[in-house]
Parts: C-alpha cells; sequence; structure tokens
C-alpha cells in the first residue's frame, strides 16, 4: 500500500528569502563602494570587515563548538608575523604572503588544540591564553623581523603590491588611496566568504553534529557523533581564517610588533563584546555586534579609560540581561532568522 | 555467535566494586530483560558495553569483535544504540533534529537518506505533532519517549534501554511495549534495564538479576522471578 504522507525539509523562512535578496544589493553596494566613498570611510570599513570576520570566528568557536578561546590574538598575531617573513625573507608580494598567514596560523592550532584540547571550560579559556603569551614571546625573540620593537613592510614592496596599479589608474587614486581601496575589497571578500564559509558549515551534516556535540557531548558520541574531530575542524578552520585577517590588517599597518599584533584586548576582548552584545551562537549577532562596537568606539574615542569602562558595563548588562544578545532580543520580537538553520519537517498529505 | 558477550568484565570505583566478574552473551534476536535493586551496577553495565566506561579488566565482544578498547562512537557506528536513563536529549534542536543527527551519523548517511524514517519513527513513538518544537522544551514523558526514538533513528541491531517506561502511565507503558515488541519483532536485540516488571516481562525472554555488581540469577523470566535466591534479594522477602 503506498503511503499517503510524505515528508520533506525546508530550512527557508520568508524573511531569509527577503533578507538574501537585500543582502544582495548590499554586496553590490559593498563591492562599488570605493568608486564614491573617500579613504576614511574605507578605512572605517576595513576595521569593520576584519573586526566582524574575527568575531565569526570567534562565535564559530566559543558559539557553536563551545570552545571559548582567550588566545585568538596568537593566530592574528603569527599570521601577521608570516605574512611579514614571507614579503621579507623571500621577496613574496604582501597580497599573497596574507595567505601564508592562514597556513601558519593552521600550523600552530595544530600543537595548541593539542594541548588546549586536555583543558575544559575556565581552563580551556586560560590555556588558550597562555598559549598565546608563549608565542608573542617567542616572536619578540626573532631578530630579523625586528624582535620587541617590531618592523616595518619594506618600501618596495608595498610600493609595487599587486593590484595597487590597475586599481589607482581605475578611480585615478594616487597608490597610497589605492592600497586602502584594495585593502578595503580584501577584508570585504574575506568576510563575505567566512560568513558564507560558516552559513555552509552550519547548513551542513557536520554543522549539524556540531549542534549536537554543543549540546550534549554524551549524547552526541553515543549516536555516533565523532565529538572531537568536529573540534579539531573548527579550532584549525577559525585558526586559519583568523590568521588571514590577520596578514590583512597588517598588511594594511604595513608596522609590526609583538605587543601589538598579539594584544589580547584588540584581537580577543573586543571581539568577545562583539560577539556578546551581538547574540553568541548566531550569524546576525557578530554583524550586528561589530557595529554597535564601532559606533561606541567613535563615540567614546576621546574618553581614554572611560571607553574601555563603558564597554565593560555595557557588555555585563547584556550578559545579565540579554544573555543572547541584541539578535536574541530581536529574534525573540519578531521570530526572524536572516540564515536560518532550523531543519523543519513538513508533512505534506 | 552471540551479538555481545561480556567476558570477567570488572570495574571499580575506589572501594566500590560496581561491576564484578561479569560474563554472559546475548544471542543475537533476543531480548533480555536486566533487573536488580538501585544501586546493583545495572547503568554501569550499559556504560560498559557502550563504551562511556572502561572496564578495569575482561573484555566486551560485539560480533565476535573484541570492542573493549572502542569509544562509544564507534560502537554506535557497529550497531549499539541507547537511551539513558536520566534523559539527555540535544536541548537547542528540534525533536526532529535530534533524530536526523542520530540517523545521519549513527548509520553514516546523508540527511536526506534518514529524513523519511526519522519522520516515521517519529510518528511511532507519538512526537511528530511535536517534531519542530525544540527539544529542550519537551516534558519529561516526551523526553523518554525522544530517548527511544533518538536511539531508534541509530538503526541499532543492539538496542539498550535505560529505565524508559518509568513514570508512563498504563497505556503509554502499553504503546511502549509495542513498540519496543515491533522492533524486538524485526529483529533487534534487545537488553532492556527496567523496574516495571509488567512492561519488561511482555517483551523479554530473559532475565538477568545483577546485585552489588555481579551476576546473581540468568534464565527464563519464570524461573527467575521465582528463585529463592532473587525473591530473598531482590524482593527482599525472609524466607
Amino acid at each position: 500500500m503506498a503511503n499517503p504522507v510524505s515528508y520533506r525539509v525546508e530550512t527557508r523562512t520568508r524573511a531569509s528569502g527577503r533578507a538574501a535578496i537585500a543582502a544582495a544589493a548590499l554586496v553590490v553596494l559593498a563591492i562599488g563602494l570605493p568608486a564614491f566613498a573617500g579613504r576614511s570611510l574605507l578605512q572605517d570599513m576595513f576595521v569593520i570587515l576584519s573586526m566582524l570576520t574575527l568575531a565569526q570566528c570567534w562565535n564559530l568557536l566559543a558559539g557553536y563548538a563551545g570552545l571559548v578561546s582567550v588566545g585568538q590574538q596568537a593566530f592574528v598575531g603569527i599570521g601577521a608575523y608570516a605574512m611579514f617573513a614571507g614579503v621579507i625573507f623571500w621577496g613574496w608580494d604582501p597580497v599573497p604572503a596574507i595567505l601564508l598567514g592562514g597556513v601558519a596560523a593552521a600550523v600552530l592550532a595544530i600543537p595548541t588544540a593539542f594541548f588546549a584540547f586536555r583543558l575544559a571550560g575556565a581552563y580551556f579559556a586560560i590555556g588558550t591564553w597562555v598559549i598565546a603569551e608563549v608565542v608573542r614571546l617567542s616572536v619578540a625573540q626573532w631578530k630579523s623581523l625586528g624582535g620587541g620593537t617590531g618592523t616595518s613592510l619594506p618600501r618596495e614592496a608595498t610600493s609595487d603590491m599587486m593590484f595597487v596599479e590597475p586599481i589607482a589608474s581605475l578611480f585615478g587614486l594616487r597608490d597610497a588611496a589605492a592600497r586602502d581601496v584594495l585593502a578595503y575589497w580584501l577584508a570585504l571578500a574575506l568576510a563575505l566568504g567566512t560568513i558564507a564559509g560558516v552559513y555552509a558549515l552550519l547548513r551542513s551534516r557536520q554543522g549539524l553534529a556540531l549542534a549536537a556535540v554543543r549540546d550534549n557531548r554524551v549524547a552526541a558520541r553515543a549516536v555516533g557523533v565523532d565529538a572531537q574531530r568536529m573540534n579539531w575542524v573548527v579550532f584549525v578552520a577559525a585558526a586559519a581564517i583568523t590568521g588571514i585577517c590577520g596578514g590583512l590588517i597588517y598588511m594594511q599597518t604595513a608596522r609590526i610588533s609583538p605587543d601589538a599584533a598579539f594584544a589580547v584586548l584588540d584581537w580577543t576582548g573586543y571581539v568577545i563584546f562583539i560577539v556578546v552584545i551581538g547574540g553568541i551562537g548566531t550569524i546576525e549577532g557578530p554583524i550586528l555586534g561589530v557595529i554597535v562596537f564601532f559606533a561606541l568606539q567613535r563615540l567614546l574615542a576621546d574618553y581614554g579609560s572611560w571607553y574601555l569602562l563603558i564597554l565593560g558595563v555595557i557588555g555585563i548588562a547584556v550578559m545579565l540581561f540579554a544573555p543572547r544578545g541584541l539578535w536574541g532580543l530581536i529574534h525573540d520580537r519578531t521570530g526572524i532568522d536572516l540564515f536560518p538553520i532550523r531543519r523543519r519537517l513538513i508533512i505534506k498529505k | 555467535m552471540p551479538i555481545l558477550a561480556l567476558r570477567k568484565v570488572s570495574k571499580s570505583f575506589g572501594a566500590l566494586t560496581v561491576a564484578d566478574a561479569i560474563s554472559f552473551e546475548v544471542p543475537q534476536g533476543q531480548a533480555l530483560g536486566i533487573i536488580g535493586p538501585n544501586g546493583a551496577g545495572k547503568s554501569t553495565l550499559f556504560n560498559l558495553i557502550t563504551g562511556n566506561i572502561a572496564p578495569d579488566s575482561g573484555t566486551v565482544v560485539l560480533d565476535g569483535t573484541d570492542v573493549t578498547r572502542l569509544s562509544p562512537m564507534q560502537r554506535c557506528r557497529m550497531g549499539v544504540g541507547r537511551s539513558f536513563q536520566i534523559p539527555q536529549p540535544f536541548g537547542k534542536l528540534t525533536v526532529f533534529e535530534n533524530l536526523l543527527v542520530a540517523g545521519a551519523f549513527g548509520q553514516g548517511k546523508t540527511e536526506a537518506e534518514v529524513t523519511d524514517s526519522a519522520a516515521a519513527i517519529l510518528e511511532q513513538t507519538g512526537l511528530l505533532p511535536k517534531a519542530n518544537r525544540p527539544a529542550g522544551g519537551l516534558s519529561l514523558l516526551d523526553r523518554k519517549r525522544l530517548e527511544l526514538a533518538r536511539a531508534m533513528a541509530t538503526n541499532p541491531r543492539l538496542l539498550l534501554l535505560d529505565e524508559i517506561a518509568g513514570g508512563l502511565t498504563d497505556a503509554e507503558c502499553n504503546s511502549l511495549v509495542e513498540t519496543i515488541r515491533g522492533l524486538h519483532a524485526a529483529g533487534t536485540t534487545i537488553i532492556w534495564i527496567e523496574h516495571v516488571l509488567h512492561a519488561l516481562n511482555a517483551v523479554v525472554e530473559r532475565l538477568l538479576v545483577l546485585h552489588f555488581g555481579r551476576v546473581i540469577g540468568i534464565g527464563a523470566p519464570a524461573e527467575i522471578m521465582t528463585s529463592r535466591e532473587v525473591q530473598e534479594i531482590y524482593l527482599g522477602v525472609e524466607i
């Protein structure tokens, strides 16, 4: 007898369809931005987009895999230094050298995970921080890359950088401004690629496994999920992207020092703030969070240490009163999912 | 060849022996019930079979393969499914997604390949109306149903059930018994820990009695329930 009932699975929502159209329009606008935006706006956008990439990586770790790392600055720093090493030692062009940053960070992530995965919860957090400090102190001994005081990218490397010439002639810009356009486009591509990659992962079979491990590790193992392997994959992938982002950030500044490249406040502290106020465990959260963070930074730029105090107070308030962040509040009120991952079972009669 | 064999499996937590040289075999397709007082080591026995706890000595053999050193994940993929005595749902996933992940990873298939069977199991266990709700918000009863449903979704050849009938009404218990009988009839080997004896006796062909980590009896239910030693120890009857 034929079964009159059949099933299908749906993840799309009406809001997500509209969001996809709006997002496509925004992406087109973002790509065309250098045609009509000034240098300072592009530089601001560079900061926003690179922080967004770091936030998406940290959110993948903490929000989906339950790996609360306080040592992501290790991967920003090693990525940046690997990029510098590629340029200074081997004469690479800085643009492809950014990818070297990703490779270096992924390689560093392997021993880091080996040790840190033996620790759980708060111990894992502290362990990653300690490892990041060890890496910072080691890199500071690297005399040919400037030791503790750091170094700059050679002038000829920045002036002959790939793509700068065509961009300069396309927009009729000087080289320095064209480098900002290039950095902006690379940051845009990295941020969009990271969001697309995270979303694709969460929608995949592996994403389901990741959520199961996050919710209940023992039960996940009991239904055949390799919890440890999921953690490895996520940790190394997040490190690689963080390393690429580090390389990109320091390509733009063209000057590096261990204290800046391995700064826990800049590359992990602010990133945690962004994810927590935006909404941990969602893709929308970090996007919202980075906008709020940047606005606060601008608003409070003149107040020195008050700035950090106020960030801290806001962070604590959000954790206490809206633990799922601003996006959590919006989602609860409206039910909107811009990046839906829920597999809904639909019964067709 | 038996589907499962334990050979002199022992485990102690400090001075407390929770498994004392346990040996028994379960033939393919049998339904075995496990009874014993609280603290007898029943759930520990399950954890030794699934790999959540490593024994101090002895071996666990699945289909003739020594699996003593394999992880729960590997044993699941070899066909061992289990429910937990205290329900362990994936709380933020929906009920359907709970089954989807179990089906996809327990059987090594894609989500699309296990969608229909997951939906069928939801229907069979009465969870279909709640398919799209987060599992964390379920009532205790529904969580117990989900434990069974999720274990079924891995399509186990050996299914371990840990006290899933407790707290059910008679009607609910009967429907649960029907579901388990159906699985048994389809050829699934079942080991079931249960205090609700009438539910257990409606399904199992053999009973094992555990007391202080020792097997004190194994055999036909009628024989076991009337044996002097079991009555003395398990039912607390003075003879």
